[in-house]
């Protein structure tokens, strides 16, 4: 036979070991446009410093984030689709929604531009072109808050793309980064979030084909998971980061935050 | 159950009392009869050896008296005991092919001894000595030659202490050097008082060996009878042919 | 996108310069899915041995399941599990989630079938070839099971990294249940995905060619062993 006694207490000295060190600690549950950007690793540093509260990040598309906020796996959710935020506070599942800072939408796409976007500030008419000339475009389609501001757009339009989805409408139904590196392979438009395309490593020769447009803005978001419904929630120290980062301190960290030289993020907590 | 068993006269024992009683035994196995209805008593004081042809039910015979298989209808005693688990913790078996474990010599019987609870060094290295591996003890027992491999399987067998020992023609693919240590082991046992049940093809062994034979034929037991007069006086048939058949062979 | 050469050069730079944080991350990798193989082995190679030795009604179709479960989707795994361990699941009083002990109760669940399946085959043959020297011997049926593990173990070791293999490689299960939290629950593949979704293809690469080499030498470490074991027909 094994050596038994062996075996379980290395398996209980796996099991056991370090993180479980009692430390102060959130888990905030986020958007892979904040993190893969690097803000957090950025800024939660400071808040860390401040307060010895440690933040863990779970980076998952907005609406799983508020899906598992409503599961209360996560002490504060901070995501961009305010309408799905004023849902989840209303049906009493946060405490409230407080805007912490912005960025905007782009539309990204090659160079060649196939449907002859190119510096334009109107994305109605620019998706609209997309359309007309069956260009190819890659959707999140995993009702993330960029597709959720995505098919907010496309409503604007008039245009139900998802009839033709499969042939140039093509739901990757994954996240901001899978889908850019999908749309660069073939060579599809695709909206993103500006932060996470300043960060993007995989370009290619893509370009911003649309921007400025004051319907891409995007909203970010905090609220507290409401520890009335899950009692689990470490409120003080989740509000104790929502204090910090709608404070001077935490605005200042996200507008400090800059890569190539570029502000990603705009705070505008009130 | 059996139409017409035929009659047949078991060998008389008046002197000493039974080792072992068979009756009626009835085993089948796809549909056919293999061990037909055989009654077998087997005297205290005699090494009994099972000849016959290839297919007589030997082996089948000895697994059956062993436990290792359930009869379809019969009886087994031992020492007036009928077969069960606890009879059978004291008998044990060398198979044609040693089946060892995939350890050491001594392991192999370390783990034998454990079985009865008692797995001292010194009774490794008192059977050790007995089989003549006293100098392979460390080695991996499957690594052994033929020869080694069956001692060891005997050896192992031994370290039960059984009170019978069954053989399953423990010989055949070993060389004559091989075969004749073996059946110096299994001599010394007998005469220990270790009861011996032996089944062989061997002409030569069974005239070294046999107290008694058992002749089988298609499932049945022709004759039984003192080893002596069965090799001088055959009386059925089959068991002529039998010993011409191994004559000419060998 | 960055040239295989590059992935390369900068997976050895990675290594040689024992980035602390790449390190913790292997480090992770190697403790939930050594973790996950060890309780797998706990509760795949008594199942396994049980079904190799036992011969009971319904055994085959014990046997399809435990085939089929070996093919269990990763993300499947870590649905069930994340819907087990959430807070409003019905084991979320544990707090359990986004933890390292969640990924490796993911992968355990995950390769227990594939232990517990292959362990079957491995024990079941020695088993055939021990079956009447055993009976003979009125070995008890513990101590059986115990001498077929303990004479079948190098093989078993092999079917020990399948499964590690399989959990060290997922990541479905362990990005959902881990929640690929930096210095928490990152490990090597939820590494991977996350650089590859930031576009970093290079670096996901390189990652991608140390976690090969971690696999690859675990798996020369048992190749040696093996043969070491052949050698002494102990296999």
């Amino acid at each position: 036979m094994f050596p038994r006694n062996l075996l379980c207490l290395l398996s209980i000295a796996l099991l056991v070991s370090p993180v479980t060190a009692a430390e102060r600690s959130i888990l905030l549950q986020s958007t892979t446009s904040t993190a893969n950007s690097g803000l957090y690793n950025a800024i939660l540093p400071q808040f860390e410093k401040e307060t010895g509260i440690k933040v863990h990040v779970v980076a998952v598309g907005t609406g799983q984030a508020i899906k598992n906020a409503m599961n209360g796996d996560g002490d504060v959710l901070l995501v961009h689709a305010k309408p799905a935020e004023e849902k989840f506070v209303a049906e009493g599942y946060g405490v409230e929604r407080f805007d912490v800072m912005y960025n905007d939408f782009i539309i990204v796409g090659p160079p060649t531009d196939p449907a002859d976007t190119d510096g334009s500030r109107d994305a109605e008419a620019a998706l609209r072109k997309i359309a007309e000339t069956r260009s190819l475009f890659a959707s999140r389609g995993d009702n993330s808050g960029t597709h959720k501001k995505e098919q907010a757009l496309w409503k604007d339009t008039g245009i139900d793309p998802t009839a033709d989805s499969g042939t140039w409408y093509r739901e990757t139904g994954s996240g901001m980064g899978a889908t850019l590196n999908a749309a660069v392979g073939m060579g599809a438009y695709t909206l993103t979030d500006r932060g996470t395309w300043i960060s993007f490593r995989n370009k290619g020769d893509f370009q911003i084909v649309v921007e400025g447009d004051s319907r891409l803005f995007n909203q970010y978001g905090v609220i507290l998971v409401n520890p009335a419904r899950h009692p689990n929630v470490r409120k003080e120290d989740g509000q104790a980061f929502i204090d910090w980062i709608r404070g001077n301190k935490g605005q200042q960290a996200i507008a400090d935050y800059k890569l190539d030289g570029q502000q990603l993020f705009f705070p505008n907590a009130k | 159950m059996p139409e017409a068993v035929p009659i047949r006269r078991p060998r008389q024992v008046t002197q000493s009392a039974l080792l072992g009683e068979v009756k009626g035994l009835v085993y089948e196995a796809g549909g056919k009869r293999l061990i037909d209805a055989v009654d077998l008593n087997i005297p205290d004081d005699s090494r009994t050896i099972v000849m016959g042809p290839n297919g007589a039910g030997k082996s089948l015979l000895l697994r059956l008296m062993h436990g290792l298989l359930k009869p379809r209808a019969g009886r087994i005693v031992w020492n007036g005991r009928e077969l069960d688990s606890r009879v059978r913790l004291e008998q044990a078996m060398v198979f044609q092919r040693p089946v060892l474990l995939r350890r050491s010599v001594a392991a192999n019987l370390r783990f034998a001894l454990k079985l009865r609870g008692r797995p001292a060094d010194d009774e490794i290295d008192r059977l050790l000595e007995e089989v003549d591996l006293t100098a392979q003890a460390n080695q991996p027992a499957r690594l052994l030659s033929g020869g080694e491999q069956q001692r060891l399987a005997l050896a192992r067998a031994l370290a039960t202490r059984p009170r019978v020992l069954f053989l399953d023609e423990p010989t055949a693919s070993l060389d004559p050097n091989a075969t004749a240590a073996i059946e110096t082991i299994v001599q010394r046992a007998h005469e220990r008082g270790t009861k011996i049940l032996f089944v062989t093809h061997n002409l030569g062994q069974a005239r070294r060996l046999a107290d008694d034979v058992v002749f089988m034929n298609q499932g049945r037991i022709e004759e039984h009878t003192p080893a002596d007069e069965f090799f001088d006086q055959p009386k059925s048939q089959a068991a002529i042919d039998f010993l011409d058949d191994c004559l000419v062979s060998h | 996108m960055q040239d295989f050469g590059g992935a390369f050069s900068l997976a050895f730079s990675l290594v040689l310069s024992a980035d602390p944080s790449l390190l913790e991350i292997i480090l992770l990798s190697l403790r939930v899915s050594l973790s996950a193989v060890l309780l797998a082995c706990m509760i795949g190679l008594p199942l396994g041995t049980l079904i190799a030795m036992a011969r009971f009604r319904g055994r085959s179709v014990a046997l399809v399941v435990l085939n089929s479960l070996m093919g269990l989707p990763p993300v499947v795994v870590g649905l069930l599990i994340y819907l087990l361990l959430s807070n409003a699941g019905p084991l979320g009083w544990l707090q359990l989630l986004y933890t390292p002990a969640a990924m490796i109760v993911a992968q355990t669940v995950l390769i227990f079938p594939i232990i517990a399946a292959l362990s079957r085959e491995v024990v079941e043959q020695l088993h055939t070839e021990y079956a009447e020297q055993f009976r003979s011997l009125s070995v008890p049926t513990r101590q059986a099971a115990a001498a077929l593990l303990w004479d079948a173990r190098y093989s078993l070791l092999t079917v020990a990294l399948a499964g590690f293999g399989r959990a060290v490689a997922e990541v479905g299960a362990v990005i959902i249940v881990g929640g690929n939290i930096d210095h928490l629950t990152r490990v090597m593949t939820t590494a991977i995905a996350l650089e590859t979704s930031k576009g970093d293809l290079g670096l996901a690469l390189a990652l991608g060619i140390v976690l090969l080499s971690i696999s690859l030498s675990v798996n020369a470490a048992v190749m040696a062993l093996r043969l070491t074991s052949a050698r002494f027909a102990y296999a």
